[in-house]
């Protein structure tokens, strides 16, 4: 089943005529002959939910939209900077057309009249391609006034960042689009009702606002008919680290994780045994070989104490020392903090700092229980979503991999390290 | 002295214009500076605020928060080289020090014939294809010594 990977590999597809050649663009007559308020309540039906990592109701977010206040915003999130995920850089350089697609019936249901695309700033040439789709679809009359002659004006831009994982947090990257530093604000109000420039604004993610042409065409029921019951539709998952065939595959919502890793992903590297993996990109807790059963679904992954998040799996082979894999996600976190609140700002720092003692091999229990001290201090103690972040790969690695964390301290207590 | 040439004012023109409000366009006009002369100077901050109404002080303030500005002349290629969790597993270390042994700088640093500057990155979402390094606009994916010492040889 596949919905946004159709054709994906197709030569020629970033340009408006191929596209236009297998379908693209044709969700417009329908959904200009509704009233935007339908268009909301077919995408709520669909059971669409956010694909950039907190999987909250598409729909149901934009229903959120301050009544009767205007200008309205639309911002396409592709800050892509979890680790792990490199889905929305596909869709961003393979099919530009989608999204514009996406976000133009997005701005039609929730009544927007100028959107943004927020590429990370490394993000280049992806954006450089975006501009040439974005001059291909005003020359067609798709953006621009009065589209296919429904009434409808939008204005589409794209704009890069320059380099802050935190402006993946939709304040944090509002605050980036409107020239500031990229630090997030308190919330509420939430974005629906004061965003960019104070005005209420949708902030949606690549992947979700892309799966948005096809529910239209194709009808609500028929995007909730896939999946599980609260996990609709499909998902692109990127598989990186121990695996024969990594890459980002396409998938029905409740798929295994082990077909995922063993069939789709071709199996561990020279046929070693899965040790762990990362369900969901960096922040979600990392999980044991004995979960790899687990659906791959919202619900399922959340039973069984992780989250899907952007859908990002990485996986760990028997070779892999857990606290060095953990040290470097929390390096990223530290790095990446923006230092707006003490407890993710200090947080992040000691763990990394303890971590690496653990590493080298002069770290003690107590360090150990220290960092669990330091996660149950940041844990929704932090001003944003990245405190908790860089909780999760400490607190799982330490609840699942404590005897990973073991040995390294026995060295010190076995004399084979000289403090 | 810094000044924007008439090419240049034709694409703040265009970039300002995207924008309700001019902050907007402040990090799109970093940008264009940077990708013009290889960094931002004081004079160019200056210059920058001048357009936009923004105070030196505060476009420094705003600038220092990303990390893809520089504040000094870097190498005419800037080489992003992922050490994250994905191209970690991968080997993505020993290839970085493959790399700043062969250019014969460290991380950080830059080329004595200002060829190459040498970044240590936290992830550029080319995951499933690590290890990788980005230089300049391009991604290069499944990186192996002898596919580094391809690309960084083949640039003049």
């Amino acid at each position: 089943m596949k919905i946004l990977f159709k054709n994906i590999d197709m030569p020629g597809l970033t340009s408006l005529s191929v596209y236009e050649g297998q379908g693209g663009y044709q969700s417009f007559k329908k959904a200009f002959a509704q009233k935007p308020e339908e268009i909301v309540e077919i995408v709520k039906a669909s059971g669409l939910r956010g694909r950039g990592g907190a999987g909250f109701p598409a729909g149901l977010k934009w229903s959120f939209l301050a009544k009767d206040v205007f200008p309205r915003y639309l911002v396409c999130n592709a800050d892509e900077s979890e680790p792990g995920t490199c889905k929305d850089r596909e869709l961003l350089e393979k099919n530009p057309h989608l999204l514009i697609e996406g976000m133009i019936l997005t701005s039609y249901a929730c009544q927007v009249g100028t959107a943004y695309i927020y590429y990370r700033g490394e993000f280049q040439h992806a954006a450089d391609l975006m501009d040439k789709a974005i001059e291909e679809a005003y020359a067609k009359g798709y953006l621009g006034k009065n589209i296919m002659g429904s009434g409808m004006d939008l204005d589409l831009y794209t704009h890069l960042g320059a380099g802050a994982y935190i402006c993946g947090e939709e304040s944090a990257l509002l605050n980036s689009l409107e020239g500031r530093r990229g630090e997030p604000r308190l919330k509420p109000p939430f974005p629906a009702v004061e965003g960019l420039y104070a005005k209420p604004t949708v902030v949606n993610n690549v992947e979700t606002l892309s799966a948005v042409p096809w529910i239209i065409s194709e009808g609500a029921e028929k995007y909730a008919a896939i999946g599980t019951e609260k996990s609709k539709g499909t998902k692109l998952v990127s598989v990186s680290g121990h695996v024969k065939k990594p890459g980002n595959y396409e998938i029905v919502l409740g798929m295994s994780t082990r077909e995922l890793i063993y069939d789709l992903a071709g199996g561990i590297r020279d046929d070693n045994k899965l040790k762990a993996f990362i369900p969901g990109g960096s922040s979600t807790p990392m999980l044991p070989a004995d979960k790899v059963d687990v659906g791959y679904d919202y619900e399922s992954i959340q039973a069984a104490g992780s989250m899907l998040g952007s859908g990002a799996l990485i996986v760990m082979d028997h070779t892999v020392n857990v606290v060095e894999a953990t040290l470097r996600l929390s390096y990223f976190y530290m790095h990446e903090s923006c230092g707006k609140c003490t407890p993710c700002r200090e947080g992040t720092r000691w763990m990394w700092q303890i971590l690496g003692k653990l590493q080298a091999g002069i770290g003690t229990n107590g360090h150990v229980d220290k960092l669990l001290d330091i996660c149950d201090n940041m844990s929704f103690k932090c001003f944003c979503p990245l405190g908790d972040a860089a909780v999760g790969p400490v607190a799982s690695s330490i609840k699942n991999f404590r005897s990973d964390y073991e040995e390294l301290v026995k060295k010190l207590q076995g004399g084979a390290v000289s403090v | 002295m810094f000044t924007f040439t008439p090419e240049d004012e034709k694409q703040i023109e265009k970039i300002v214009g995207k924008y309700p409000v001019k902050r907007s366009a402040l990090l799109p006009l970093l940008t264009l500076v940077q990708r013009r002369d290889g960094y931002i100077s004081p004079e160019a901050m200056k210059a920058i605020g001048g357009k936009l109404e923004l105070s030196p002080a505060y476009v420094q303030s705003v600038m220092s928060f990303y990390t893809m500005y520089h504040t000094h002349p870097t190498g005419k290629y800037i080489i992003l080289f992922c050490h994250n969790i994905s191209c970690q597993l991968n080997g993505a270390d020993d290839l970085l020090a493959y790399t700043s042994k062969k250019l014969g700088i460290d991380v950080g640093g830059t080329t004595k014939d200002k060829k190459f500057t040498l970044h240590r990155e936290e992830c550029l979402a080319a995951c499933s294809g690590g290890p990788m390094m980005r230089v300049n606009d391009v991604f290069h994916e499944n990186l192996t010594t002898a596919k580094i010492d391809k690309i960084l040889d083949s640039l003049a």
